[in-house]
């Protein structure tokens, strides 16, 4: 077949505990864009990592162009003509454009070549870039401008895009569409790893489902709905979440106040002037891209950062800017950061031990400096049952649960405290949708009861699908709220990209 | 075709059985090692591990002597692992050591006509002030100027020898001691109890066995050692959990500066009953060795500071039955500790060897 570029067949690999791709068997067509959708988990990375020269199968083969593929590195994958744009950017922070696309580069080519190359392809694609900038200077759209006018500098026929726009705004993800349509009407083929459904369909043209390592399903995006595509991929129907406004209090018990924070560290973005108010019983949610402050925000808001400039935040009328994080807890303040391994959990401690980073008054958890092991057992086993976490049990090491269980875990810990307010950033971050969907739930029952959450979260998605109210975060400066119920999308992107108004 | 260098990738797990019997894999390959090394010296290797370990402890003082060395490395070894189970890397216990026997032993020379029972406890107390204090500077020096202090603590241990260099030779010198560096010898009440008469064991075995005991409860009980082993795995999640980092640091390296003093002092008022320039052949070194080899866990460290002990004693019978130098032992030491490295390196990543084309 003349329109097929890459059959691969039977491919199998497995891991230690896992079977990551079980006989994965599917074509990609030539000139097109396929997208390999799946839940975190269902065996994307592992494929692509095979067919980039990361990883070897254990079995199968792969055809390029009808002819055996093998290969063992990634430069070999680039000689052949794959190339791939990661998740994670591979740059040099601190190093111009220029200078990083130039480290880039496997075979030998003049200054000049390479200028009059870029401007070529910058116009071809619409990707501009100024060469000159360093690469902490640009926004993640940008540097993943970069990463791909990197790999086009190789002049590959497929080009791997794993999840690229996670860390985009609308307005971006629109135009690195019209970048790809471009390579399209080249004769180039795009493979796009991708778990966002909306996205399949509005750009690929082939998809193919994977769930728990196998192939569920490929075919023609054009008769597929988000919602024939979700069932595939989930493997189950998940109910839709239901918010309402009707136990919100109109009364506030959270409020953040001009708080300002210098850091005088450029891979860290200043707090400028930040103010807003939660409600009690509201979920208030922090919207934007990665690095716009939000993790600087959260230290502050945790109390583990106090070395604030200027600025208060108000808790039940007590003044707290200056509270350590167990201090907030007596409060009844919980958190919950982004990171669960060696942040809001010891990954080589036990999940019992675990419960002991973050306690509060009522706990029980200490006489006399002295820990009471069967209260911390107790409470651990509860947080197991109530949110079906997955585990052998309470002694079971932190690393050992997936990434899902042990959010799920880290969040009933929290929950179970029921604190007054809680403050989470990144809920369901890197874990699949079932454990995403419970999370989601049990922060709505949450709210329900009475307590206030402020949400930070990249996922638009998931702020309009549970938040009473959003603001967005851009270069360390908050925009004011707005109800989610009336807020545009395009609003809200326009804002992540730091156009006011 | 391979690659001719095998590259280390991380294992997905460890073994727990491996990790385990780590200690017990390095120190049999220390011995074949060691039986390598005396037949390349020409000795029968069977009669040289004999002299070296069998015939050291085949008396009844052979094993006190085993329990005099033994007692300073586990007391030291239990304090370092306050500071190794916290990620603080306190390379200075023998700096420590040196300023638990001056201040302990300037009590003892400034009471040496005294007869009192209070005189033992009161140098006991002053020897662990001195410790603490001297492994307080390496802490204040980290947590105000962020200073390494695998460095500081290093660099204090040669300070505080100079300084009990220059009392022996200057002011606390011994006015009836001809001229030789060493001071007047402490009063009968200033000497740690012998536990048998006629052996050299003394009440500091007794001391350390508490203070063993005492460490154990506190690792695994209380939340004291949970945050010192939080802060030691992770200190994003210490803070997190609001831990005082700055606090635990202190108090780890006051713990076991205080021990590692007491261990000093029991060396000058146990088996020395003076100060003197060379009151410790690198104890608070090879209890390091110790605490690893004890993998930071009470038991452990116990048994891991008989084994060490006895290269003490192997050296020098040794030195004496086969006229080997007695630094024979810090090879041994030193064996010990390699294999134990390699081991851990082993037991988390494996060697590979990536395909060439």
């Amino acid at each position: 077949m003349s329109d097929t570029i890459l059959n691969i067949e039977n491919i199998t690999k497995s891991f230690p505990r896992v079977i990551a791709n079980k006989k994965v068997t599917f074509d990609i067509k030539k000139n097109a864009v396929h997208a390999i959708l799946g839940e975190n988990g269902a065996g994307k990375s592992t494929l692509v990592k095979i067919l980039y020269g990361l990883l070897e199968p254990d079995e199968g083969n792969i055809k390029l162009n009808n002819k055996d593929f093998k290969v063992n590195s990634p430069a070999e994958a680039r000689k052949q003509g794959i190339g791939m744009v990661f998740q994670h950017f591979s740059l040099f922070d601190s190093l111009s454009v220029k200078e990083n696309l130039i480290l880039g580069i496997d075979e030998k080519m003049s200054y000049s070549d390479l200028e009059d190359k870029l401007e070529n392809i910058s116009s071809r694609y619409n990707l501009p870039l100024d060469l000159d900038a360093p690469i902490t200077a640009l926004s993640a759209g940008e540097k993943q401008r970069v990463e791909i006018v990197r790999i086009l500098l190789q002049d590959p026929q497929i080009l791997i895009m794993d999840e690229p726009t996670s860390v985009l705004t609308p307005q971006e993800v629109e135009s690195l569409f019209v970048t790809l349509n471009a390579l399209v009407k080249e004769g180039r083929t795009i493979l796009y790893i991708t778990h966002k459904l909306e996205e399949v369909i509005s750009i690929c043209d082939t998809v193919t489902i994977m769930r728990s390592g196998e192939i569920i399903d490929t075919s023609s995006t054009a008769n597929q709905t988000a919602k024939t595509l979700a069932t595939k991929m989930l493997g189950q129907k998940l109910d839709d979440l239901k918010t309402n406004y009707d136990h919100i209090k109109d009364e506030v018990n959270f409020e953040v106040k001009n708080i300002s924070c210098d850091f005088n560290d450029p891979f860290l973005t200043d707090i400028k002037n930040i103010s807003f108010q939660v409600r009690v019983g509201e979920i208030y949610g922090i919207a934007g891209v990665a690095g716009n402050g939000q993790s600087e925000l959260m230290d502050i808001l945790t109390g583990e950062n106090i070395n604030i400039k200027f600025g208060s935040i108000t808790f039940d009328n007590k003044k707290i800017e200056k509270y350590g994080p167990q201090k907030r807890r007596d409060l009844s303040i919980s958190f919950v950061p982004e990171n669960r391994l060696g942040h809001s959990a010891v990954p080589e401690l036990s999940l019992s031990e675990n419960i002991l980073l973050s306690q509060f008054p009522k706990n029980n958890f200490i006489k006399n400096g002295i820990i009471l092991k069967n209260n911390v057992d107790d409470f651990a086993n509860n947080v197991i049952n109530e949110f079906k976490v997955i585990t052998p049990g309470n002694d079971a090491k932190a690393s050992s649960l997936s990434g899902g269980n042990l959010q799920k875990y880290v969040i009933g810990r929290e929950i179970s405290s029921k604190p007054k307010i809680l403050i989470i950033s990144h809920p369901t971050w890197g874990i699949d949708a079932g454990a995403e969907h419970s999370i989601r739930e049990s922060l709505i029952e949450l709210s329900q009861n009475g307590t206030s959450i402020i949400v930070i979260s990249q996922d638009l998605d998931e702020l309009i699908e549970i938040t009473h109210k959003i603001s967005v975060i851009y270069d360390g400066n908050l925009s004011k709220p707005f109800k989610t119920s009336e807020i545009e999308i395009e609003k809200l992107g326009l804002l992540m990209g730091g156009k006011n108004e | 075709m391979n690659s001719l260098f095998p590259s280390i990738v991380s294992r997905s797990q460890s073994s727990g059985l491996m990790n385990f019997f780590v200690p017990i894999i390095s120190i049999v390959l220390t011995l074949i090692t060691g039986s390598i090394i005396f037949v390349l010296l020409g000795f029968d290797p069977v009669y040289a591990l004999y002299t070296f370990f069998i015939s050291p402890i085949s008396s009844t003082y052979g094993i006190s002597e085993l329990f005099v060395k033994a007692t300073p490395l586990a007391l030291i070894a239990i304090g370092l692992s306050y500071c190794f189970k916290n990620n603080i890397y306190n390379i200075g216990a023998e700096g420590q050591l040196t300023m638990g026997a001056i201040f302990g032993g300037g009590i003892g020379i400034l009471f040496h006509d005294t007869n009192a029972f209070w005189l033992l406890p009161l140098m006991i107390f002053a020897g662990a002030i001195g410790g603490a204090s001297w492994g307080l500077i390496p802490a204040i020096l980290k947590t105000k100027f962020n200073t390494n202090e695998i460095l500081t603590s290093l660099m204090l241990v040669y300070v505080a020898l100079f300084i009990l260099d220059y009392l022996v030779v200057g002011p606390w010198k011994d006015p009836f001691g001809y001229s030789f560096p060493k001071s007047r010898p402490f009063s009968e009440s200033g000497r740690m109890p012998l536990l048998f008469d006629g052996l050299r064991m003394h009440f500091g075995l007794i001391i350390t066995l508490f203070l063993i005991f005492v460490s154990w409860f506190i690792f695994s009980k209380t939340i004291f050692g949970f945050q010192l082993k939080v802060s030691g795995y992770s200190p994003k999640a210490a803070r997190y959990a609001g831990f005082n980092q700055t606090t635990l640091v202190f108090f780890a390296f006051a713990i076991c500066g205080a021990f590692a003093g007491i261990a000093g002092l029991a060396e000058v008022s146990g088996p020395i009953g003076l100060l003197y320039r060379d009151i410790s052949p690198n104890y608070g070194f090879t209890a390091i060795i110790v605490a690893f080899l004890g993998r930071l866990h009470p038991i452990g460290i116990i048994f891991a500071s008989l084994v060490i002990a006895l290269t003490y004693l192997g050296a020098e019978d040794a030195q004496l039955f086969l006229q080997i130098p007695s630094a024979v032992g810090f090879i041994f030491q030193g064996l010990v500790l390699f294999y134990l490295l390699g081991a851990e390196l082993l037991i988390n990543y494996k060697l590979t060897y990536k395909k060439l084309l």
